[in-house]
């Protein structure tokens, strides 16, 4: 028994035909940029929250700054994405508890006064020629005194809220279900922990302190580990789904996102940054940049990945699409 | 709430593609898109083979998911009916309700940059016609009507036809129907 759906007319609808191509590189940096920024909110805050400065004095007092920054970029490439720019606005005109992206949109909101009110409270220490700036007025020196005052509670709002941005960059995909490898609950999690790596790898590569960044390398060792128990989920769950997940996982197993995934993600981008860690740890330092450089890219190409391998996926297929070559042939 | 429903018989649809024609003249749909579209279907082993054309579009689901994933409020329900439209300054291209339609039945309309979508022609709707589909339709395989109501001809043709839905188990409850 045969059954083939064709096409009667053509339908070749812009970005939706042959397969959804609605979201490209201006979402993957998105995520990547809001997943980095989580980590590093939450990492300049446990830092203070542990009484490590000493220990680690970047991510103590320079780090905050890197946080709104990133994320000032990410929305650049969100707002970039947008067919209707000048619309924007529009988001923060309502609330619609149903959509995930109008949740996000509120909790950008939020994000930006607790991450800057850390760069504030850390800014005389961290940035001293930014603080002197900021002290012309009085104003600017109340608010870096209240700031300070304040570090540690500061530091308490920012876990959640980084938390929070973390997993909302994977609940912005897992919540269509009409796209399979979007639609698990597991990405949510996963683009947490990928966050916090990035933002890990961030300090390994730009601190000065040795110990701070042996403390960090053994941080992000722990981070791959838990990384790569979800990426076992996420696979073992696509695996063993319904159809439709099945076409989903054949993707990223012998399709045309293979080598993608398990060579540009798993390996270069987990794999081996985690050996060279550990080895780092022990004492067989090869070249420092490269571990945490290869984090970097690896949790860019995991939301590339992410974006392109869920808009491939459908409930609907068409077994021919309008094909002018098609036509050609009837030629020869 | 009013269930408008579209019931597309597919033993008398020739798929002749007028319907897609309609559609476009109605609406001024851009060139390089298209709100509706006729699908053929063949089944079996030759020689015994069946062929069926559907024509489809945005099935109008009473839980759609696109209303539902939009963060602005711009894709919502006309009035108190399972009409999804789109308010296009509302919209900010964001292309959330795209990735949410199970059945990919929404386009960006070009050059504007905001979200489209058929509408079930619901300017013709107000007025007590059918969409310019339905009523173009030459061999009127194709009606349209209030399901609520047991003795509109969609109620009578779901009553005496055997029918189905596009993917009932995505959970959306489509409102398009089609009779075999």
């Amino acid at each position: 028994m045969v059954e083939e759906i064709i096409l009667a007319t053509a339908r070749h609808n812009d970005k939706i035909d042959p397969v959804l191509g609605i979201w490209g590189w201006e979402i993957a940096v998105y995520l990547f940029l809001g997943g980095i920024t989580a980590g590093i909110m939450f990492f300049s805050a446990l830092v203070i929250l542990l009484k490590k400065e000493e220990q680690a004095p970047f991510s103590a007092f320079k780090l905050a700054l890197w946080g709104p920054i990133a994320l000032s970029l990410g929305m650049g490439g969100l707002f970039l994405d947008l067919e209707h720019k000048l619309f924007v606005y529009r988001f923060y005109t309502t609330f619609q508890p149903s959509s995930p992206m109008s949740w996000g949109a509120w909790i950008l909101i939020i994000v930006y006064p607790v991450s800057i009110l850390l760069v504030l409270a850390t800014l005389r220490v961290g940035y001293p020629f930014l603080a002197a700036y900021a002290e012309r007025l009085d104003i600017g020196k109340w608010v870096l005194d209240t700031a300070e005052r304040y570090r540690r509670a500061i530091a308490v709002a920012n876990i959640p809220v980084a938390v929070g941005l973390g997993i909302y960059t994977g609940i912005l995909l897992s919540a269509f279900m009409a796209r399979p490898f979007w639609n698990t609950g597991v990405l949510g999690p996963l683009f947490l922990i990928s966050g916090l790596s990035t933002a890990a790898a961030l300090v390994v590569l730009v601190a000065r302190k040795e110990a701070e960044r042996h403390m960090f390398t053994r941080i992000d060792v722990g981070l791959i580990l838990i990384e790569l128990v979800i990426i076992a989920l996420l696979v073992i769950n696509l695996a063993t789904g319904a159809r439709m997940q099945l076409e989903a996982f054949r993707q990223i197993f012998g399709g045309a996102y293979t080598v993608v995934f398990w060579g540009w993600f798993v390996t270069l981008g987990l794999l081996i940054p985690l050996v060279l860690e550990y080895r780092e740890l022990k004492g067989k330092v090869v070249w420092v940049a490269l571990a945490p450089v290869l984090v970097l890219v690896g949790g860019y190409v995991l939301r590339q990945v992410a974006v392109d391998v869920g808009q491939s996926g459908n409930w609907t297929h068409y077994a021919t699409q309008f094909n002018p070559a098609l036509l050609e042939r009837l030629n020869h | 709430m009013t269930t408008y429903a579209m019931v597309i018989d597919t033993r008398t649809c020739i798929g002749c593609g007028d319907c897609v024609v309609a559609c476009k003249i109605e609406n001024k749909v851009p060139e390089g898109l298209n709100r509706d579209w006729v699908v053929e279907i063949t089944k079996g082993r030759y020689p015994d083979l069946t062929t069926e054309f559907r024509s489809e579009r945005c099935n109008h689901c009473s839980h759609a998911t696109c209303v539902y994933a939009c963060p602005t409020g711009a894709s919502h329900y006309w009035k108190d009916t399972n009409i999804v439209l789109v308010t296009a300054d509302k919209c900010t291209g964001c292309k959330a309700c795209i990735a949410a339609c199970p059945y990919n039945a929404r386009l960006i309309m070009h050059p504007g940059g905001y979200i489209d979508k058929c509408t079930f022609c619901v300017h013709r709707v107000e007025k007590g016609l059918d969409p310019a589909c339905v009523a173009t339709c030459p061999t009127q395989c194709m009606h349209f009507g209030v399901l609520d109501d047991p003795n509109s001809t969609v109620s009578q043709l779901l009553k005496t036809r055997n029918y189905r839905a596009l993917m009932p188990e995505t959970g959306n409850e489509p409102n398009v129907y089609y009779l075999s």
